[in-house]
């Protein structure tokens, strides 16, 4: 199944929508995580609107898809994205971060917002999609779980524990998203700490591996497609984007990892983003 | 080494002779559980047959997921699974069930609160002859740190059995600490569990003996030596270290006027550090702590182990003496 032109309209203003919003959020709290969810919105536009099966109706129904977000810094992403499905109103957006507000730094667990997983902490996320993973199995449910990763958190070992088990149970119901910008907090992830051709360790995890260009919401689409018609192997979609994407001067700069934009630098990103 | 167990629990043996180890009951009591609750999954990391948890794994195999020798992310399904509605007990040694993954006990199943039970064998010295590396003696207190985390350890195999079925009726995160070795049995099969309840075994005025596991036998040991030099101590089995019995142990240091803890496990952080919490607040008294006092175990026998730290009946009674001619002076 291909996406409609009218799908690829919506899922392309769905990513430009989450990368303002990524620039308002942070800007507004005064900190934050801005470049992740920027350069994984095109991807994570395409789950949220052509596959993840969570919407405000369902989101206590037990067998709804799930999703967790591995990489928790880059909650301003998932928020956005909440709040456009129709999860609760898009004005909380700007309480990100601050007292009182259920939009967490890092996300809590919060089924009325559509929040699945607690995370934050590399390497957790994984584990608890296999788990979710296994349920549905034995449940018999049609549930997909869907976690996004990422490069820097593919340096954690758990991950590593996790795919070995997803693998041995089977769980072609689990899709891994990895975000692979090659930028962590400290640099360069290939000069940090480099974790190699992520799809060849999949691969050699027993998992159904593939690299797509992040940016390509017909290649998401794809990929995303290719993961559902596997029946005995979980799949991982290693997807090469680039952090901060869609400002000229955030673009594949470390420094936009964990660092808010300055009310200035937020009108020009903006600017840029056509808002 | 033969002689010393002879010599501390004679007293014990006389009146009851049953022993058994707390992990045995813990893996009876999952058998019980999985034929009443459709839901319940059980998760081990390779160690199935020490941990008991095999029996389970037979009669319920789809129900059971051995997870192999990776304890993180044993805690990570453990949460997955729990999300997903089920009931889940984890099961390791203490050692790597709350210590190699603690973080994801945290993260994963106390932050969301979930409903999952890490049940933890082979606690304490009594591992006996593996040593340091798997002489886990900080776990209570890793346990009973985390927001929400209930922590249970119980004396003998009858309070195991209890403490397990209500670690599974009760919704939310549960540690249950559990021995290698064979033990007295001191409770009846009449005993009732209450979560957040000690149970007083031995009544006396002179100084109130709280222990758990274990240590609830030898703390039973002690009052008995104690008593032939005429001091009569109260002895309490605290299963139940959080939620706790403070009010029960109010009472006791009011009755007794000075309280000493017992516990296989550091003095820093475990039951005597919980006791002296609810104490210090209600009612200040003289205390004394029996437990491995900053330093780490080491390789033998575990009941010889067990007097070498001045944890068996003659070392609780010296500690029990000190304290009451302290509390005298």
């Amino acid at each position: 199944m291909t996406l409609t032109d009218q799908q690829r309209d919506e899922i392309r203003a769905a990513a430009n929508t989450v990368r303002q919003d990524s620039v308002r959020m942070t800007n507004a709290a005064t900190c934050g995580h801005p470049g992740g969810p920027m350069g994984m919105a095109d991807f994570m536009s395409t789950l949220f609107l052509a596959h993840l099966n969570l919407n405000a109706e369902n989101r206590h129904d037990p067998e709804r898809d799930r999703f967790i977000l591995g990489n928790g810094h880059t909650c301003a992403g998932l928020y956005s994205l909440l709040a456009q499905k129709g999860l609760f109103p898009s004005e909380s957006l700007l309480e990100f971060r601050k007292f009182g507000s259920p939009l967490q730094g890092h996300p809590h667990r919060n089924l009325d917002l559509g929040i699945d997983m607690s995370t934050g902490s590399l390497g957790n996320g994984l584990s608890v999609g296999a788990g979710m993973a296994l349920a549905a199995k034995q449940n018999n449910w049609e549930t997909r779980v869907y976690v996004a990763s990422s490069d820097g958190e593919s340096q954690e070992g758990q991950i590593w524990e996790a795919a070995t088990a997803a693998a041995h149970y089977g769980l072609s119901n689990l899709t891994v998203m990895v975000d692979f910008n090659n930028i962590q907090i400290d640099g360069v992830m290939r000069e940090v700490m480099d974790v190699r051709d992520l799809r060849e360790k999949y691969a050699a995890f027993g998992w159904h591996a593939v690299d797509i260009d992040g940016h390509d919401i017909d290649a998401v689409d794809g990929a995303l497609c290719a993961a559902k018609e596997e029946t005995t192997r979980p799949s991982a979609i290693i997807c090469h984007t680039t952090i901060g994407k869609g400002v000229s001067f955030m673009e594949d700069k470390a420094a936009w990892h964990g660092v808010a934009p300055n009310d200035e630098q937020a009108q020009e990103a903006l600017a840029e983003l056509g808002a | 080494m033969l002689q010393t167990m002879a010599r501390e629990l004679a007293p014990l043996h006389q009146g009851d002779p049953i022993k058994a180890a707390t992990r045995e009951a813990y893996g009876k009591a999952l058998l019980e559980l999985g034929e009443e609750m459709p839901d319940l999954c059980v998760l081990d990391a390779d160690l199935s047959g020490s941990t008991k948890t095999k029996a389970f794994g037979q009669a319920y195999p789809e129900r059971f997921f051995n997870c192999g020798v990776a304890e993180a992310n044993m805690m990570g399904i453990a949460a997955g699974l729990a999300s997903m509605g089920k009931t889940v007990f984890a099961s390791s040694f203490a050692m790597f069930a709350t210590g190699k993954a603690w973080e994801q006990v945290r993260q994963s199943i106390a932050v969301p609160q979930f409903n999952v039970k890490v049940a933890a064998t082979h606690a304490g010295l009594t591992v006996g002859e593996d040593g340091k590396s798997h002489q886990m003696l900080e776990d209570i207190t890793l346990m009973r740190v985390i927001p929400g985390m209930r922590v249970l350890v119980p004396a003998d195999a009858v309070e195991a059995r209890l403490a397990i079925r209500a670690a599974a009726e009760n919704e939310g995160p549960f540690y249950v600490r559990l021995s290698r070795a064979s033990t007295p049995v001191v409770f009846g099969e009449d005993y009732k569990f209450e979560l957040g309840k000690g149970a007083v075994l031995r009544d006396g005025g002179d100084v109130a003996i709280i222990a758990c596991g274990i240590e609830v036998g030898m703390a039973l040991a002690a009052a008995e030596e104690l008593a032939q030099s005429g001091i009569e101590a109260r002895v309490i089995a605290m299963a139940s270290i959080k939620p706790i019995d403070a009010d029960l142990i109010t009472e006791a240091a009011r009755d007794c006027g000075c309280v000493l803890t017992a516990e296989e496990h550091q003095i820093r952080g475990g039951l005597g550090s919980a006791v002296a919490e609810v104490l210090a607040t209600r009612a200040p008294v003289p205390m004394a702590f029996c437990g491995m006092d900053d330093e780490f175990g080491q390789s033998g026998d575990a009941w010889d182990l067990i007097s070498h730290y001045g944890l068996d009946g003659p070392g609780l009674a010296a500690s029990a003496r000190a304290l009451v001619e302290a509390k005298n002076s």
